[in-house]
């Protein structure tokens, strides 16, 4: 509650809600951005223009997509599971959102300051599974099962190394907290835990290459987190038609798309607040403050967002095997050497 | 639903019987599927019944006949030859200029009609401008099976060019109505050879491009390589033909083979599958044979553009078609392998009889053979490596 | 090969593919794109452009020969014979017109564009436009109906027609009943009640 006391008022329940709602604002915010931003990310990888006929080169069309979305007759299939399938949208943002109370926005804002910041996230980003899973099984859709199976398994795989990439930035800061993290990554861009946080310089030297390893594996999982292409197997839309969310439609659909879009930053925020300084300035003193600060954070955050939509639209899909291969065979076994040789140099 | 008489080797888990750690044997049922008739990456209104193991395999099963528009039957009810043109035009849609050109390449070995050598010039840049023009749409569309959507795009976006000159020349984009019998409907316009020769050079460096984006793209490679193999002998049995059947390693092309028109003056290879990346007649084999293809066909537009002849391109057609009684089969080599039309003549203006042996509706006959076994995921790529165009699978 | 060369090579192969599709994806991101801004902009099509047909009905001689060559019978042609006493005038080809055109329809939601019928046409008055927009929400306004002629035109050709008919067939019955042996008969009498 550090932006009551910043902001001078006084904590009841009125300013704490009206607070912890501020990160909807920002999530309903970014995923108009965003879907305007992949829409033409796309399309102009693909030499097309998207969009260009709703406003000035089509920024209105996410607003029309949403109004559309509002308008559409929420459908539920005769044989579905009627409580869980209504329930099923719901969960998955909720499970979302949850992760965002503890994501430092800026210096002056954090919707929960508590102690255990990326353990907490962890645990409710897990929720999403469920969320999935639910919407699968309820849709009586063998498509859909297909789908919701594939999902739990890949976010349970890729939670394994996403926990441990996590834990070798924890290892370095010395701190679950987030806000922590990133003050301990304040005074610039040689503080970044990815190129080996504020060690003396031997050690800076020796642990950079295993930093920027992790780094680098964290993206990796997380895109699979967020189930995105390549790892984008639980939609699969030229296999699956379009997984666990093939029967919703109008809201509830909209509510798997906003919480996919929610996830993706959120990922990218616990990257940025683990290895890329969170919210400092990349430049020291200068250029900080809390509103600077909340700037330099969606920056960095949107900027992986970007990378993610850049990767979406180059590659083909894994199969499922070789997701599993990726994940146990590849990232996990370089990230116990990670975790073994950052140990080691932090101990010397 | 009959069960599959024998499952595959490579099917692993038995069906019925699975141990449980307690000793307790739990029964697992297979599940019965619906891929299509509206599923993204059936290609058209192919329904295929799949029975599944979890994401394994057991059997699929084609159904055919969404699209069935009696092409036979209405061609024997015409009034004329000329008349059936436009609805051959209509059977592999995606290469209507090969379809139109089996068809009155039957009818003229039937009369014996000498075709004018510039014709057959044009008729060889056209037909190989198609099947560019094909193969993208396969390469594409396969791209988008394997989940990378970007190479479509481009695919497409290559295809526009060609069909420009189609458009140019004969004023359809799709259905072209081009190869006549004994000639085609219009001469070459003017610009057309500075056109084409343009599109060559412009498209050589794009094959490069889309190589490094797709074919040789690692997850690519590790997707198709293995996949789906089709042995030689499982594709000659089958009657596979095409890239299909060149992508198990089978010197086979009829354009070279049986050869018609002047394909024997230019110099170009045929394409085989080698196995470079897996074994040979997986999916990726077939996938490359169609990216070489591509540069086979630029080669031989070339060359037939450099020294295409003068000469009327209308001389040859016939005032009245009227073959003698008779029959006959002509085959010819399409992006998609043989087209032959088995053609009887009772010396009418029409048809007695005309049966169109396709090169998809043959090709996708080996689907359940090689598909048991893989699993979901590898089911699409197979179909899309089949190359089917449904307008042709069921006429 | 070692299966732990095969690892490593594998994810080599893996990152430096994957490296290189990313950099023809950005490359892309900066290159003109290709878009047509369809009702905005609109590509000049070629001169041989096969779409909407027209039927200049002025130059029509009612042959009936681009209706016999339609596969899909699209075009519905119906004539009615002039007499002498009228003159229909030529064509801009030259060709003079003996047959009323009452009734020239062409169904162009059956068209399928193939061209056919522009071939045969004698005076060349049917042709393909590079007119391609033209749908409508009734599917019977598809059918277009190129004959000019107003129903009491019809009515009166018709009229002339029967009667023209009429009379022949009298006189072919006049002729039947005729002594046989005058086959090469000279131009029979011509009837006072026939106007001039």
């Amino acid at each position: 509650m550090e932006l009551l006391q910043h902001i001078g008022l006084e904590q009841n329940l009125l300013t704490i809600v009206l607070v912890s709602a501020l990160p909807l604002v920002f999530i309903l915010l970014y995923a108009l951005v965003t879907l305007y931003l992949e829409m033409k990310v796309s399309a102009h990888i693909q030499d097309r223009l998207a969009y260009m006929r709703t406003g000035w080169h089509g920024v209105l069309q996410p607003f029309a997509d949403i109004l559309k979305l509002l308008q559409k007759e929420d459908t539920v299939p005769a044989a579905a599971d009627r409580f869980l399938f209504k329930l099923a949208p719901f969960v998955v943002f909720a499970g979302t959102y949850a992760g965002f109370a503890a994501i430092p926005f800026s210096s002056a804002y954090i919707g929960s300051n508590i102690n255990l910041g990326v353990f907490f996230i962890i645990a409710a980003s897990s929720l999403v599974v469920i969320g999935i899973l639910m919407g699968g099984w309820a849709s009586n859709n063998k498509w859909s099962i297909f789908g919701a199976i594939r999902s739990a398994a890949q976010m349970v795989s890729y939670e394994i190394p996403t926990a441990l990439a996590i834990l070798i930035a924890v290892m370095i800061t010395g701190s679950l907290n987030l806000q922590e993290v990133t003050q301990y990554q304040s005074g610039g861009i040689q503080n970044w835990v990815v190129f080996g946080g504020s060690l003396p310089l031997t050690q800076k030297l020796l642990i950079l290459p295993f930093t920027l390893l992790t780094f680098f594996i964290l993206f990796i999982a997380s895109i699979a987190e967020v189930n995105r292409t390549p790892f984008d197997l639980p939609e699969a839309e030229s296999e699956l038609v379009q997984g666990f969310n093939t029967e919703y439609s109008g809201m509830r659909f909209a509510m798997f798309y906003l919480a996919e879009y929610a996830n993706m930053f959120l990922v990218s925020a616990v990257a940025v607040s683990l290895f890329l300084g969170g919210w400092s300035s990349p430049f020291g003193e200068a250029l900080s403050g809390p509103l600077w600060d909340l700037f330099w954070f969606v920056a960095k955050g949107m900027f992986l967002v970007f990378v993610q939509i850049w990767i979406r639209w180059t590659l083909p899909r894994l199969r499922v095997d070789q997701l599993m291969y990726t994940s146990w065979k590849v990232l996990t076994p370089f990230l116990f050497l990670c975790v073994f040789a950052v140990g080691l140099i932090l101990v010397l | 639903m009959d069960q599959p008489k024998a499952l595959p080797t490579n099917y692993v888990t038995q069906p019925d019987k699975i141990a449980t750690s307690k000793g307790k044997t739990v029964r697992t049922e297979e599940m019965i599927i619906n891929m299509g008739p509206q599923h993204p990456s059936t290609h058209g209104v192919l329904r295929l019944e799949i029975i599944v193991d979890g994401e394994i395999i057991v059997d699929a099963i084609p159904h055919i006949g969404y699209l069935h528009r009696c092409f036979e039957k209405h061609a024997e009810h015409m009034t004329n030859y000329q008349q059936v043109i436009p609805y051959a035009d209509r059977m592999d849609y995606v290469a209507s200029m090969n379809n139109d050109w089996a068809f009155a390449l039957a009818i003229e070995r039937m009369m014996k009609i000498e075709v004018p050598e510039r014709v057959e010039y044009i008729r060889v840049i056209m037909a190989e401008l198609q099947r560019i023009a094909s193969h993208l749409v396969a390469l594409g569309t396969y791209g988008i099976d394997a989940g990378a959507f970007t190479p479509f795009l481009y695919c497409f976006r290559d295809r526009e060019e060609i069909l420009d000159l189609f458009e140019m020349t004969c004023g359809a984009r799709l259905l072209y109505n081009y190869i006549w019998v004994g000639g085609v409907s219009h001469d070459l316009p003017q610009g057309f050879i500075e056109q084409a020769k343009e599109f060559c050079t412009y498209f050589k460096p794009k094959i490069k491009e889309f190589n490094d984006l797709l074919t040789y793209n690692e997850i690519f490679i590790k997707r198709t390589a293995h996949v789906g193999v089709l042995p030689r002998d499982v594709a000659i049995n089958y009657a596979c033909s095409g890239p299909m059947l060149r992508g198990s390693g089978v010197h086979w092309d009829l354009r070279r083979d049986d050869p018609y028109s002047v394909y024997h003056k230019f110099e170009w290879e045929v394409q085989t599958g080698k196995g470079e990346v897996g074994t040979v007649g997986d999916c990726w084999d077939r996938h490359i044979v169609r990216v070489r293809e591509m540069e086979q066909s630029v080669k031989i537009i070339e060359q037939a553009l450099a020294s295409i002849p003068e000469g009327n391109v209308q001389s040859a057609i016939p005032k009245r078609i009227r073959p003698e009684p008779g029959d006959i089969y002509v085959r010819t080599e399409t992006p998609r392998g043989e087209l032959g039309f088995y053609v009887i003549s009772d010396g009418s203006g029409s048809f007695y009889r005309v049966k169109a042996r396709g090169p998809a509706f043959v090709n996708l006959s080996v689907l359940p053979e090689i598909s048991r076994g893989a699993m979901i995921a590898d089911l699409t790529l197979i179909v899309g490596s089949v190359d089917i165009v449904l307008g042709e699978v069921d006429r | 090969m070692d299966p732990v060369r095969t690892y490593f090579r594998n994810i080599w192969l893996a990152l430096s593919s994957i490296a290189i599709g990313m950099r023809i994806t950005m490359k892309h991101l900066f290159v003109p794109s290709v878009t047509v801004q369809y009702p905005d902009v609109k590509l000049k099509l070629p001169e041989r452009a096969r779409n909407r047909l027209y039927v200049n009905i002025d130059d029509c001689i009612g042959c009936d020969q681009c209706s016999m060559a339609c596969p899909v019978d699209c075009i519905t042609i119906e004539t009615i014979k002039s007499t002498p006493d009228q003159d229909l005038g030529v064509t801009s080809t030259g060709h003079k017109k003996r047959l009323h055109v009452p009734k020239f329809d062409i169904d162009i939601a059956k068209c399928c564009y193939c061209g056919l019928c522009v071939y045969p046409c004698p005076t060349e008055c049917i042709v393909m436009t590079d007119v391609y927009e033209f749908s409508e929400f009734d599917r019977n306004n598809l059918i277009y109906n190129f004959s000019v002629m107003t129903p009491a035109e019809v009515e009166t050709a018709r009229v002339k027609a029967k009667k023209a008919e009429e009379e022949a067939a009298a006189k072919k019955a006049a002729a039947a009943a005729a002594p046989k042996p005058a086959p090469p008969a000279s131009p029979p009498p011509v009837p006072p009640t026939e106007p001039t």
